[in-house]
Formats: structure tokens, sequence, C-alpha cells
């Protein structure tokens, strides 16, 4: 750097210095001054810029170095333990880690991994619900033949649709199995209680967001689901008009918990809309917060809960608490 | 052997999932029994040598001193994620290549689709509309679903068996979950699936189905066998047999767990045992009153002018 700051000075005094001199010199005389600075510029482009152009062409070969990598990543990339902590912890995407785990935490046999397959599926199923709402109407007249388009006339329409489709049902497929996991591992226990709630609206959250987006095609299978599904809400006690002691309050086909869900008294033009937005915005709103608040609490509970070491019967009934009754 | 019929519903690509499940389940219960049964060795090894269980590291995985506790998540927890990420992009690629997701006819209000079915998902409930009215199908028994498995971690006070797979230390919890879990939800999405035909009528695998068969069962209520005909007193009748049952079940299950899950009685109170009661007795109503409608055609054990159960 000091050789750089020296040579690029040197340059310029060389350049500017007789310049100047010139302009003195002949005050009188503009027109001889300009044809001089104008050759003495000339002259200097042929040694000041190929100088500097060959010191940042070596200062390249450093990319880290340059001030837009050093705004970018916070740190510096050797392989230390300091900075492979920052890799992750100045990282939003990857801070949702620790810096550190345990040893055995990152064992397949013991996550499966669903968890983050779930997550991971999430993001697809966004990312190409997105791309398909571009081609689709959510309207009687047009919602089966978007579909149609989708299928044979939009590159790659067809691929698109096949994966949103399948995602979903691999995702409903990872739910139950992370569960199945959590509750295998007794991972519900003290004091991840609250994060097994979450967890259990997320379930929830995951099913309604498989069968809303089920009538969407607008085709026998998604509207026979569906009217199936929803007639379900008729017998809803108290609040549906088949549902026991509805009636008595005063429940009819255009008034009870079933008209809400559909926005009438059949399957159709409203229900149609309401299940797209239901399923493409409000939905996807809530189960997002809960999957923050899912995550955030994984943490705050101290990480994933295992594999911890075992206990054995007599120590069952001693109270475990601080930071060794976490794990380690 | 109607084998087309057979590979018609397995391949039906709405069923594909279900077929997966199935190997997917197996596996997977099979790893963590595996797990399950190496730390129950080791616990069984501890609690036999209490110097060894002082110095253990008490897992089954091998562990040295020196070894560090813990490792960098980059990239020992990084790259699993990243090839995790990989792995599922590749399955779902060659899933959405080689299988078309279904697309029938336009929806029709007039055509009805027979069978019905609704998403494989919710097959179990819609399974359950044979056995139950609606309202219960439908409405109480996905309410208490969620709110069963809401409040499972206040419910169960075994202190043991967290954080790692064990059979021996968590035997009736384990076994209520597979129940709940296997039997009442999955064998009856499978049910829903592969058993169940037009008119949801019940055609074994294999079996053709016959959109014209019919069959003719004659359903009773209980109280009808029980010579009551009048309606207060088919009320009354009902609500002494299904108080009875959780009265009766409610003292069955008190005296089992006082006679071989004291510990686990003594560490809960009354609202937590309780519940557990109402729970686990609501859990066992099921095959009960599919059992008494398969054997004896009894539709109905409590009718009264509002709701029949």
């Amino acid at each position: 750097m000091a050789d750089e700051i020296k040579s690029s000075n040197s340059n310029v005094s060389s350049g500017t210095t007789p310049a100047s001199g010139t302009n003195g010199r002949n005050g009188k005389n503009g027109k001889v001054g300009l044809v001089e600075i104008v050759k003495d510029d000339i002259e200097s482009l042929k040694t000041v810029i190929p100088a500097k152009a060959k010191e940042q062409i070596e200062d390249l070969k450093d990319p880290t170095k340059t001030q837009v990598y050093t705004s970018i990543f916070r740190h510096k990339h050797d392989d230390t333990p300091r900075n492979r902590a920052l890799g992750v912890l100045s990282n939003v995407f990857l801070h949702l880690h620790p810096a550190k785990i345990n040893r055995d935490a990152v064992r397949y046999s013991y996550t499966w991994g669903m968890g983050g397959i779930t997550f991971y599926l999430f993001i697809i199923l966004t990312y190409t619900g997105v791309l398909l709402m571009f081609y689709y109407h959510p309207s009687k007249v047009q919602a089966f033949r978007d579909v149609l388009y989708l299928e044979h006339d939009v590159p790659f329409g067809k691929i698109l649709r096949n994966m949103h489709r399948w995602a979903a049902h691999l995702m409903v497929i990872a739910v139950w199995l992370h569960m199945f996991r959590v509750f295998l591992t007794g991972s519900y226990k003290k004091p991840r209680e609250f994060n097994w709630n979450i967890g259990v609206l997320l379930l929830v959250f995951t099913l309604l967001l498989s069968f809303t987006g089920y009538l969407l095609p607008d085709d026998q299978l998604g509207f026979w689901a569906v009217t199936v599904g929803t007639n379900m809400a008729r017998a809803t006690p108290l609040l549906g008009h088949e549902g026991p002691f509805g009636p008595q309050l005063g429940m009819t086909p255009y008034n009870d918990v079933r008209f809400g869900l559909l926005g009438g008294s059949i399957v159709d033009a409203n229900a149609l809309l309401r299940s797209y937005i239901w399923h493409c915005i409000g939905i996807p709103i809530v189960a997002s917060v809960l999957m923050i608040v899912h995550f955030w609490r994984v943490r705050k509970d101290g990480g994933i809960s295992g594999p911890a070491p075992v206990m054995l019967q007599e120590e069952a009934d001693k109270p475990r608490r601080g930071p060794k009754a976490a794990g380690e | 052997m109607d084998w087309r019929q057979l590979w018609e519903i397995c391949s039906a690509p709405d069923n594909v999932p279900i077929v997966g499940l199935i190997p997917l389940l197996i596996f997977y219960i099979y790893l963590a029994w595996k797990q399950a049964h190496a730390n129950d060795m080791l616990i069984e090894q501890l609690e036999g040598d209490a110097a060894l269980a002082k110095t253990h590291h008490r897992k089954t995985w091998p562990f040295k001193p020196g070894w560090q506790k813990e490792i960098h998540v980059w990239p020992f927890l990084l790259r699993i994620e990243f090839l995790a990420a990989i792995i599922v992009t590749i399955i779902l690629m060659v899933w959405s290549i080689t299988l078309n997701a279904p697309l029938e006819e336009p929806a029709n209000p007039n055509l009805t689709m027979n069978p019905a079915k609704a998403p494989w998902y919710f097959l179990g409930l819609q399974e359950m509309l044979v056995y139950f009215d609606p309202w219960i199908a439908g409405v109480v028994m996905p309410t208490l679903i969620i709110i069963g498995l809401m409040v499972i971690p206040y419910i169960d006070t075994n202190p043991l068996g967290s954080g790692y797979y064990t059979w021996k230390q968590r035997k009736f919890s384990l076994s209520a979950f597979l129940f709940g879990f296997i039997i009442l939800w999955v064998s009856m999405i499978m049910i829903g699936t592969f058993i169940r035909g037009p008119g949801w009528q019940w055609f074994w695998p294999g079996q053709t189905w016959d959109h014209n068969r019919l069959i003719y069962e004659v359903n009773r209520d209980l109280p009808d066998i029980f010579g009551i005909t009048s309606n207060l007193g088919k009320g009354i009748f009902g609500a002494i047999v299904v108080g009875g049952y959780y009265l009766l079940g409610g003292f069955v299950v008190y005296s089992l767990f006082r006679r071989y899950k004291l510990k686990d009685f003594t560490r809960m109170s009354l609202l937590q045992f309780s519940i557990t009661q109402f729970l686990l007795l609501t859990m066992v109503a099921l095959p009960l009153k599919m059992g008494i409608r398969l054997l004896w055609h009894i539709k109905y054990v409590w009718i009264t002018p509002w709701f029949n159960i």
C-alpha cells in the first residue's frame, strides 16, 4: 500500500507540475499552453493509467480485500474457529443455527432431518406457488381452463404444477414423521411443552393449506373432496344447521358455520375465491408467523433436544435444573 | 384376484403418497426401535453398575476423553442440510417428471363422484363416518385429536426419556401414541384408500369395485335390543350406558395406574389424571364402537331427539 501511494503520487506530480508550469509561463499565449497541456496529459496516459491498472489487477487477485466484498461479508474467510462461527452468526439466513452444536446432534438417525425437510418443502411450495399464481384466475369461468393452459401451453407449466402438488403431499408426510420423531424421543417434555403446541398448530395449518389447495383446479376431484369435507361442518354442534342443538339455535344452511367457510350454501364461485385467498395469503402468513415462533423457541429452549445422555430410573425424581438439565 | 383394479388404486397419482408412506413408516420405526433397544441395553448396564454410571458419557455412540463435545455448525451441519435439500429436490424433480398431478373433469355438482373421497390425509375421519354421526367424526373427533395432542406434554409427567429413544422407560406413553397414530390414524387412512369402494362399501384388495353392489344390513340400536321403545327411555338408557362406560372405564384406568404405574400416578395431579383418563377412554371407544357395529350391527348407543351417539 505504501508503495502504491508513493508511485501514484510521483505519477501525479510528474503529470501535473509541468502543466501548471506552462500555465504560469505562457499566460499570454493560451493556445500554445493548451496544446502543451493536452500533449502532456496524453504523455502521462502512457504511464499513469497502465500503472494504476496493474496495481488494481494485482489487488483483484485477492477479491476478499475489495470494498464490495468486505461490505457484504463482514468477516474474513480464513479457516479459523472464529470465522467458522461468524460465518453462521453474521448471516441472516444461517443465524437460525447456533455456532456450535452437540457432536451427536448431526447424526441423521436421531433427527431424521424431517423438520428441516418440512421447512425446505414449504419454501419450494412458496416458490412454485407464486409462479402458479401468475397463470391462475380464481373464478369459475377461468380456473379449470387456466389449469389446462398451464398443463399444455405454458413452458414447464406441467412440471410446475406437478412439483407443487407432490411437494404438498410430501410436506404432509414430512410433518407427520417429524412429529413422530419428536414424540419417540420425548422431545416435547420440559422445557419444550410450548413448542410442541406450536408444532401441533403448524400440523393443522399444513393440512388446511393442502386442503384449501385441493379445490383450486376446480375439477371433480377437488370439488367432491371439498364438498365431503365441508359437509362435516353442517354437523358442527351448536354452529351447524344439522348439528346437535344447531336448529334450536336458529341455524339454517344460509347462516351456519359452513356458509361462512364457503361463502354460500354450496361449493361455488365464492368458495373458490375463499379457498384461493386462504391458500395463497391467509394461511401462509399465519403459518409463517408460527414457524418463526417455532424456530425461535427451538433455540430458546436449549437447541434440539438431543441426543441427550440417558437418565436412569433412580434419577427420575431428582430435580435437574440449570444448564446441566438441558443436556451435557 | 382383480390385479388390474388393485394396480389402478395403488397407482392413482394421489394414492402414491400413501403407498410411499408405508415403507417410510416401516423404515423409521425400525430406525427408532434400533436406537431405543441400544439405549435400553445401556440403561440396564448403567443401572447395574453405579460406578460406571458416574463416569460414563451415557450415550451409545463412542466418546473418548479429549474429543470435543461440540462441533461447528459450519461446515458439519450445513453440509448435511445442503445435501438434504439437494436430495429432496432431486426426488421431487424425478417424481414430477414421471407422474402427473391428477386432473379430472371440470367440477360438476350434478355428477356425483362415486366414491367421493376426501384428500388422503383426511380419509381416517371419513372412515369414521361409517361408525359415527358427522358431528362426532367430522367435528368433535378432529377437535379432540388437536386438543389431545396439545395436552400431551402437560399430562405426561414421566421425566425419563427426554432427548433419546427408549422403550423401557416410556412403555405406556409410547404404546398410547403408537395406538393412536398407527392403528387409529394411519390404518384408517389405508382402509379408506385401498378398501373402500363405490358407496363406501368394503372391497378387499383385488376385489372388483362393483358399482351396482347392494348390501342389506339391518342395523339396530342398542336400546332396541333391550326392548326400550319410548324416546325418554332411550335417552336415559343411552346416558347411563355412555356415562357408565366413562365411570367404569375411569375406575379401570385408575386401578391399572395404581397397580402398574404408581410412580406416574403419584406425580400426576387430579386434573392431569382425569384428562388422561378421558382421552384414553375416548381413544379406546373408537375401536369399541367399530366392534359392536361390525359384530352385532348396532348403530347407536344413545339416542336423543337432538343427537345420536
